[in-house]
Formats: structure tokens, sequence, C-alpha cells
């Protein structure tokens, strides 16, 4: 597999570290039944996933990424700051 | 089940000097009945073990195990057979010495050769932090009343003397023996069960993918299927890495992550390596097959997948970590690779449990230690399904323990996240 970060182009898989399932992240008030489903529950799906993975061996960027799960195959990169998964300061969930 | 169709070597004999022209086939291939008492869904070795214990142990008869391909053609066929007892946590201890004692008696029970050889497993260890923790894991096996020694450096030595025992980051320093541990024929395991389950009336349905699972008032009334509707009073899902699509088709969003874990063997040697060999270094471990090629491997590749193939990366760290553990094993050529999809959990412990559906059972979550659980997996299972209890060595597997956070079994002690087992 190889990831196109966007900073530094298209790299080898061994310098990405997988961070897991691409998920909304729940408000720090949401309460412990939200964020049991954040932190544990999955849809798991066998098809197109978004999930992050980090340029550790890189620019160090956390990425979003779009992946067949079946096919192994890239649908899509983006920086993870510019996917809206959470809530920046001062303003309500994205 | 009939003399006649009882395997010995008598009966070998017979059919040897007679052309062999008395064997059947295993089992039978029925079309679905409308109605079942239990319908399993996976025709694994989970599956099968379970629709055998809940015919033998239970006194159940109508039961179908419905397989989306061919019987055992999941991970029961694409794992590394290794067989033993040697966990630390309360919940898999007595979980697994259960499932040990079962494989004892496995192949006269069944009355099926699986191959069982409890040739010993070594957890060898490197440093002095893993010897502590090493023999603190010998008295839990040991207190939950199975075998366990440590071993130093020169008895180590003298049983396996071609380990590389020099290596500068990894020294070997000894390891955990036990001796009751070893390897069974996987595919055997799962034909073995099947048969059995098969004499005792149960349908194995194959190329029969479940597409749906009717729900009414909270209560699981049947199935869909490829083959057509199957009513049934209990549904009990033994799915594996494919679990999250399957509780799906009941609305159900489990804790399972499936990711591919890789697995590879060289040609056929001599015996060479007589024991199940693993190291505390690179998650590695290797056995020789009876056929004769050195089967090994390491860790999951650490991203989610559904395809049965790994990528070049943990190829090329379990080959790295052969070489610096095993060093002879680089003569050898690789005659084959292959991944399995692993249900993996957040602590990495499975669950056997009801679900919020009632008549709607739930085994899954095995990450890379499937194989072992077998025979204690449907035993415990068929208890659960027959009984609404769970069974004795398996009251810790509960699907809710990581939303509650009680009873987390997190044997490795990274936390109880995805992606860290």
């Amino acid at each position: 597999m190889r990831i196109a970060c966007p900073l530094c182009g298209a790299r080898d898989r061994r310098e990405f570290t997988y961070r897991g399932a691409a998920l909304p992240v729940p408000a720090l008030d949401a309460g412990a039944e939200a964020w049991s489903v954040h932190v544990h529950l999955r849809e798991n799906p066998a098809g197109p996933l978004e999930e992050l993975w980090q340029h550790e061996l890189g620019c160090g960027a956390w990425l979003k990424v779009r992946r067949d799960t079946v096919t192994h195959a890239m649908l899509g990169v983006v920086l993870a700051e510019d996917a809206g998964l959470a809530a920046r300061d001062g303003e309500g969930p994205a | 089940m009939g003399i006649s169709g009882r395997f010995s070597g008598w009966r070998v004999l017979k059919e040897g000097l007679t052309g062999n022209k008395g064997w059947t086939p295993h089992w039978r291939d029925p079309e679905p009945k409308r109605e079942y008492d239990v319908v399993i869904v996976g025709g694994g070795g989970h599956g099968l073990a379970t629709a055998y214990y809940l015919a033998r142990e239970h006194g159940l008869r109508n039961i179908a195990v419905l397989e989306k391909g061919y019987l055992g053609g999941g991970n029961v066929g694409r794992n590394t057979t290794i067989v033993r007892a040697n966990y630390y946590l309360p919940g898999n201890s007595e979980f697994y010495s259960h499932s040990l004692r079962l494989w004892e008696g496995l192949e006269q029970d069944l009355n099926y050769n699986a191959m069982m050889s409890q040739r010993g497993i070594l957890n060898v260890f490197h440093n002095d932090g893993q010897r502590d923790a090493t023999i603190r894991r010998a008295n839990a096996i040991i207190n939950q009343g199975d075998d366990a020694e440590i071993l130093y450096r020169d008895q180590l030595r003298q049983m396996v003397p071609f380990l590389n025992y020099d290596n500068n980051r990894f020294p070997i320093m000894g390891a955990l023996l036990q001796r009751r541990a070893g390897t069974a024929r996987h595919d055997a395991v799962a034909w073995g069960y099947a048969r059995g389950a098969d004499q005792f009336g149960v349908d194995l349905i194959q190329n029969c993918e479940v597409t749906g699972i009717d729900v009414a008032g909270g209560r699981v009334v049947g199935v869909q299927t490829a083959r057509g509707p199957i009513k049934a009073k209990k549904v009990a899902l033994a799915a594996a890495g494919r679990s999250g699509q399957v509780a799906a088709l009941a609305g159900l969003t489990l804790p399972i992550e499936s990711h591919v874990l890789q697995a590879f063997v060289t040609e056929g040697l001599k015996p060479v390596i007589d024991h199940v060999i693993t190291f505390a270094e690179g998650h590695l471990y290797i056995s020789q097959s009876d056929k004769g090629g050195l089967v090994f491997g390491s860790y999951l590749d650490f991203y989610s997948s559904y395809a049965a193939r790994g990528n070049l990366a943990m190829q090329e760290h379990t080959m790295e970590a052969i070489a610096a553990m095993v060093p002879a094993v680089t003569k050898a050529r690789l005659l084959r690779s292959w991944g399995g999809i692993m249900d993996m959990t957040p602590d990495g412990s499975p669950i056997i449990d009801h679900t919020p559906i009632a008549g709607l059972y739930l085994n899954a979550g095995w990450c890379y230690g499937g194989f072992k659980a077998t025979p204690a997996s449907g035993h415990c299972f068929a208890h659960l399904i027959a009984t609404d209890r769970p069974h004795a060595a398996a009251t810790g597997f509960k699907l809710d323990r990581f939303r509650t956070g009680r009873g987390l079994m997190d044997e490795e002690g990274t936390g109880a996240q995805h992606n860290l087992h």
C-alpha cells in the first residue's frame, strides 16, 4: 500500500502509523454512553472505510484516508485537521 | 452412530484389503428445512463444535449450521494450528484450561484423527522484565491446574540448540515450557466436528449465506438465506472475521474491528523443530508441520482489512525476526504465505454472550487466538444457547464489558482500545 500524503506526496505504507477508524469525536460533555460508543463500537465495513493514519516517519501529519478494506485500494486522502472530525477551540462540533 | 460408521485401525485394514470401496462421505449434504430449534451462522471450527456439543451435551437434534462457503473454509483452515493453555488473567485462564482438557480427549470423543500432537510450547524471554512476567504467568498457569515449567538458558539450550542465544538486542535468557501444549491438524478438527454433528442429525448446509436476521418484538424468529427463509427459535452467530457484517443484519454494532494476520510456510524439510517456539521479540512463533514445512508468523498488519492477504512491511518484519532468532531457517525456501481475517476486540479477549435481542447469541472476538479455543468455544457457546446461562469456564466473555469497564481481559496490558492488540 502507498498513501498520498497531501504534504509529502505518495509514500510507502511503512512511513505511516495506523490510528484507527476516523469517527466524529463526541463533545467532552456528551456523556459516558456516547464516549463508550465512540471508543469501542465499529461499523467495521467490508468495503470503503474512513480511517486515520499518521505520517510518522514523514511530516508527522494526521491524515484521513478513505481505503477499501477488501482490495486495499486508496480512495482519497485529506489532512485530518480539514476533515471536521473534532470540535475546535471555541466552536461547536463540526 | 452405528459401528459401521466408526473409524478404527481394523477398518483401515479391512478397507485396504477390499479395495477401499466401503468409505462413504463424512457428512450428508441436506436441503435446509423450513424451521429449526437452533440455527448456527458460520460453519467453521467454532460453529461446528457448537452444533456438536448442543447435540451431545444438551440433547438437541433439530439444529442447522449455515455456511456461506464450504465447511472449514475460513479461519479454521487458515491458522497456524497451535494449541495451548498459557494465559494469565482470570476469565481467560480457566477457559483455555478447559479447552486444553477437551483437546486431550477430542480424537477419542469424535472418533476422528485430528493429529493432536502434544509436542510442548516454549515461550522464549529475552530480559529480566520478561523473565519476571513469565514466572508470574507460569504460577498462574499452575494455579489454574495446568503444567508450566521455567527453563533457563542452559536447560533450554540442551532442548533447542539451534536458536540464536546471543543476539545483541534480544539474547535468549530462558523460556516457559508447557509440555501439554502442541499442535493439531486444523482442517481435521473442523471435519471431525462436522462428522460428529452430522451423526447426531445436525444439518450442515453449505453455500448458504445468511442475508438477513428476522426479529419480531425484540426476539429473533429466523434468518433469510441464499437458499430461502428459515425459521429458528434461536440463532447463534459464529462468523469470526465477518461477525460485524452478520451482526449488522440484526441491527447490532459490535466492539470489533477485522484485521489481517499473515502466516508463512517453508518447503518441506526433515524434522528439525520438535516444539512450538514463540519469542517475546517481535511476536514471532514457529513450529514444524507433520508434512515438514516450517510454519511461522508474527504480528497483525495493524490496519482494518478483509483481504485474505497482507502487505510487504509485516512480511519483512517476520523474516527479520526469524533470521535473528532462528538463523537456520533462512536457508529454507519460503513456499507460500496467506492472511486470515481476525475479529479483534478492544481488549484482545473474546465474547461469548447473549445479545440485546432475545434468542440471538454471539460468539466472536477471537482475535488471533481462535484455533486453540475451538473445543471450549463450542462447548461453552452450546451451554449458553441451551441453558441461557454462561458455562462456568466462560463467565468473563461479556459483550458489555467495554461499556461498563468491568471484567476487561487485557492480557498484554496495553489498554482496552482498538489497534493496540
